[in-house]
């Protein structure tokens, strides 16, 4: 008998077992970019010019527009595109994941060769690129703060299915109130407290009654749904001063909105989009690098874990759904006040459901959130965009483009995230 | 400190688990707590630790009572515990596990302070040599570093009373007497430690006092120098022996062929890893191993629960792999699954249900599309007779039945069909001695009546005393296959990955 105890771990090491390397990823990337590449790309008249727009009347640096012809910057989107999926081929053969900017950066791509084949020999139209990223940020922000309340539910084991029921009761309550007090920046207030009520109903059956957390968001949004429905289509119409639409202002940030491009995509927004910074990072920080953080992560993952140490897990539960519920409100009231709208019926239109797949393409981080929330900000705003300089497109198909590259993104192209453990199971002693 | 109980009591519903239980752990000892599965020695403990209330008794540290609402109150009192399931998380590092819940923060934002936390790992695992890296990530550890790292998430909150449950059942031989090591070592530093067991081999290795629970009740105490019989029968109530009467097997012709079997799961890690291996007709083919090195995977490959990424089984001559369950089960496969409750039987069914699971839509029992009532009752209440399944009526709930009888109807339904190979996981995992006999007694019989046999166990004591080849798995490979007196050293370093050659 030669071997000795204290082999046995670097045996374990030497005979694990090596997992099977997982092209999927990569090759649909391929296939997606090469029919880009062959659309738009080839597709495009070779003679014709896109025309993009930079600066703005008010920039203090003025960048002069330029002219592209259409056919290379396609070819070249496109060919960044097929170039992603070889480093994602690269990754995988080395059995490795890529990073979140390997989606985003790709989509962006593939969506600018479209942009860019649709604004092609259109003389008399350009493709406003600033215009362009400053709504991408804006329409991203309801899903930013949908996909942090989902991340901090689901990062303590609580599905929250309903953040499309907060999202609506903080664009009711935001608009509600602020047409009361006259004041859009009281409805900023108001969102949240409406966000963190529905969320404390799905805490509530999620930990005391072990309710199917699905089953609960799901009617929950029905609920909410109802509610605001009813209320809009008899206290509000009945009675107009209730529902105004009151605007807030863009705040521009001395010195860093003059930035050119960068300027006035991030520095020249309202006071949620500067909220949302500061949540954003805070929440990051908080999440990964505070004590509150580490005990919310071993609470989805093992909660039993956290029990044994001396960490309430219910009551963690409670706390992060309710938290997440009024960061979903305050998101809500981008659809009101900041976006200078009265309430409608259904006006959140199923953003919350994008914000679910925005939370798990960025991986139940604060950050990728952000990062996955920006993509589709993005598609939306192309959207508006094409819809603008008349594309060959019909609208319809338009209108669909966000949720098309909703589901890509998170149908597993990106490879296949791993959510907490224990979430959806209620914690039961 | 001294840890005292007294007539700590805990009933669910009807059910007492413990029954006025006396216990007394000096420091500096180690008090080994021996019973069988089911005895309440894990409720016992739950409940000093604060994760059941009791409902008579009273828990006294140095003399004084003390009450715990929680597992925190129990930490902050000095008992710390090694749960039979590990309580870490799996994504975490082993300073992340052991920091949490009192984890120490710095700064003026107070973000964790993960030095002071590696420190302090790092600190623990000098002391007593457990070589862990405070930054490795828990699920790349191995069993028994997930282990350390439990003893030192409990030491790093100064623990003086430690409490090991089950710590044995998923470690290798080698890994074991390791273990065994560190709690002599935690004992001359000091502690008080407490070992939940039914295994009477480490209870003589270590334990200074013996306290022997039955049904939930102290049914005595003894010296380590008692011998394992003593034990054994102190533990079962009765005289026991450690032994199976078999004649030697007379293999026939192969009836399991297993050629290259890969099985490769949902996170891509490979399960399986190409198993090739025979077995004849008339012959037990023991396959040990620790839990989790693919044991599992190679079962349900074999009946087709999962579909093999690789490799195929043949059965006298037929491959089965690729083809549904049924089928596989019809052409004389029998199944005898590792989790009886989960997967052997439908709880809220009938016993007599239960027993024509597999041929429900087969005449006798079915014609047509109608169920046949009485041919089920008469089959049913013959097998509860054969099978001695103790049940007040065959109406009964399966899930109703005490683990050793539901694992007799298993066993009778699945023996009810002309085997030509019966695959048995953990069969007696949980039963009482008795029960343990019977099932060893009837798999026997259906060797001897020229079935291929293959039994899974994780006890070396049970794959010895049946086994007529032992065949040893790890990560996913058979390291070896071996005969029956092969010693066991030799089996708890294959156990360990070592090969047969390297361990003999």
């Amino acid at each position: 008998m030669t071997a000795t105890v204290a082999d046995a771990p670097a045996a374990a090491a030497s005979n694990a077992p090596i997992p099977p390397k997982k092209f999927g990823p990569a090759i649909a990337l391929g296939v997606i970019a090469l029919l880009s590449l062959v659309i738009f790309g080839l597709g495009t008249a070779s003679g014709a010019s896109t025309t993009f727009v930079i600066a703005r009347p008010t920039d203090f640096f003025k960048i002069p527009s330029f002219t592209l012809p259409s056919q290379l910057a396609a070819i070249l989107l496109s060919v960044v595109g097929l170039a992603l999926a070889g480093w994602t081929a690269y990754r995988a053969n080395q059995r490795r994941k890529v990073g979140l900017w390997v989606p985003v950066v790709y989509g962006m791509a593939i969506m600018g060769a479209l942009l860019t084949w649709a604004g092609a020999g259109r003389d008399a139209t350009s493709i406003q690129l600033t215009g362009l990223l400053t709504s991408s940020l804006f329409l991203a922000v309801p899903l930013v703060f949908g996909a942090l309340a989902g991340t901090l539910c689901e990062r303590s084991g609580i599905i929250n299915i309903a953040i499309e029921g907060q999202l609506l009761a903080g664009a009711f309550l935001a608009a509600l109130v602020a047409s009361m007090v006259g004041n859009p920046y009281v409805g900023l207030i108001a969102a949240p407290i409406a966000g963190a009520l529905v969320g404390l109903v799905l805490a509530i059956f999620a930990t005391k009654y072990w309710v199917n957390q699905i089953v609960v968001g799901v009617v929950l949004n029905m609920l909410v749904l109802g509610l605001t429905s009813f209320f809009f289509s008899t206290v509000m119409t009945e009675n107009g001063d209730l529902n105004q639409p009151l605007g807030m202002p863009k705040l521009a940030i001395p010195l860093l909105s003059k930035i050119p491009v960068l300027g006035p995509v991030l520095f020249n927004q309202n006071l949620l989009v500067y909220i949302l910074y500061v949540v954003v990072a805070v929440l990051q920080i908080m999440l990964f690098r505070s004590r509150w953080g580490l005990r919310v992560r071993a609470v989805g993952e093992h909660p039993k874990a956290a029990d044994t140490v001396g960490i309430q897990v219910n009551r963690t539960r409670v706390r992060n759904t309710v938290l997440g519920g009024a960061i979903a409100g305050l998101g809500g009231a981008f659809f009101t006040v900041a976006s200078g709208l009265a309430f409608g019926k259904e006006m959140t239109a199923g953003k919350g459901y994008i914000a679910l797949a925005a939370m798990i393409l960025g991986r139940w981080s604060p950050r990728g959130a952000l990062a996955a929330a920006l993509l589709f900000g993005f598609a939306d705003a192309l959207r508006a965009q094409l819809g603008a300089i008349g594309s060959p497109i019909p609208s319809q198909f338009l209108a669909m483009f966000p949720y098309i590259a909703t589901i890509f993104a998170v149908a597993g192209l990106v490879g296949h995230a791993r959510p907490p453990a224990s979430e959806g199971i209620p914690y039961k002693k | 400190m001294k840890l005292e109980l007294r007539g700590i009591t805990k009933r669910f519903g009807d059910f007492t688990a413990n029954d006025r239980i006396d216990l007394l752990v000096e420091p500096g000892t180690v008090h080994a707590l021996l019973g069988e599965n089911g005895a309440g020695k894990s409720t016992l403990m739950n409940v000093l630790f604060g994760l059941y209330d009791a409902d008579e008794g009273e828990v006294l540290l140095d003399d004084e009572p003390v009450v715990f609402a929680g597992p925190g109150d129990a930490m902050a009192a000095g008992i710390g515990m090694v749960h039979q399931h590990f309580m870490l998380v799996h994504p975490f590092t082993v300073a992340e596990n052991v920091m949490l819940g009192h984890e120490d923060v710095r700064g003026p934002a107070k973000l964790l302070d993960l030095d002071a936390a590696r420190a302090k790992v790092r600190e623990i695992s000098d002391r007593f040599n457990f070589n862990v890296d405070p930054d490795a990530v828990i699920e790349d550890l191995p069993v028994g570093a997930q282990q350390r790292v439990e003893i030192i998430k409990a030491l790093s909150r100064d623990a003086s009373v430690l409490i090991l449950d089950e710590p044995t059942a998923v470690l290798t031989p080698q890994e074991t007497d390791e273990l065994l090591g560190i709690v002599k070592d935690l004992r001359d530093a000091g502690t008080a430690v407490v070992l939940i067991t039914h295994k009477l081999r480490e209870v003589k290795a270590v334990a200074d006092t013996i306290t022997v629970i039955r049904r939930g009740k102290v049914v005595g105490t003894a010296e380590p120098s008692a011998t394992q019989e003593e034990l054994a029968s102190l533990m079962v109530g009765r005289a026991v022996s450690m032994r199976v009467d078999k004649e030697d097997a007379t293999p026939g012709d192969t009836m399991l062929a297993v050629d290259g079997l890969t099985v490769v799961d949902a996170a891509g890690i490979v399960q399986l890893d190409h198993v090739s291996f025979e077995v004849k007709a008339g012959e037990i083919l023991a396959i040990a191993g620790v839990q989790g090195n693919g044991q599992t995977e190679l079962t349900e490959a074999l009946i087709g629960v999962v579909s093999p990424d690789a490799g195929s089984a043949s059965l006298d001559g037929d491959v089965i792999t690729g083809r549904s369950i049924k089928d596989v089960l019809l052409s004389g496969i029998g199944f005898v699954p590792e989790d009886r409750t989960e997967d052997g039987i439908v709880a809220n069914m009938t016993i007599a249900n239960n027993l024509i699971l597999d041929l429900h839509d087969q005449e006798p029992y079915a014609k047509g599309f109608a169920l046949q009532p009485k041919v089920i009752a008469d089959e049913a209440r013959k097998h509860v007779e054969q099978f001695d399944v103790r049940a007040t009526s065959i109406e009964q709930t399966a899930g109703s039945l005490s683990g050793g009888n539901q694992q007799k109807v298993v066993l009778a339904r699945e023996l009810s069909r002309p085997l030509k190979l019966l695959i048995a996981s953990n069969p007696t995992r949980g039963l009482d001695v008795g029960s343990i006999e019977f099932v060893h007694k009837r798999i026997v019989a259906e060797r001897d009546a020229g079935a291929a046999v293959i039994i899974v166990s994780a006890e070396l004591d049970e794959v010895v005393a049946l086994a007529d080849r032992i065949a040893v798995m790890y990560h996913g490979r058979i390291v070896g296959i071996v005969a029956p007196d092969t010693d066991r050293d030799t089996l708890g370093l294959m156990m360990a990955g070592a090969h047969q050659e390297e361990a003999a």
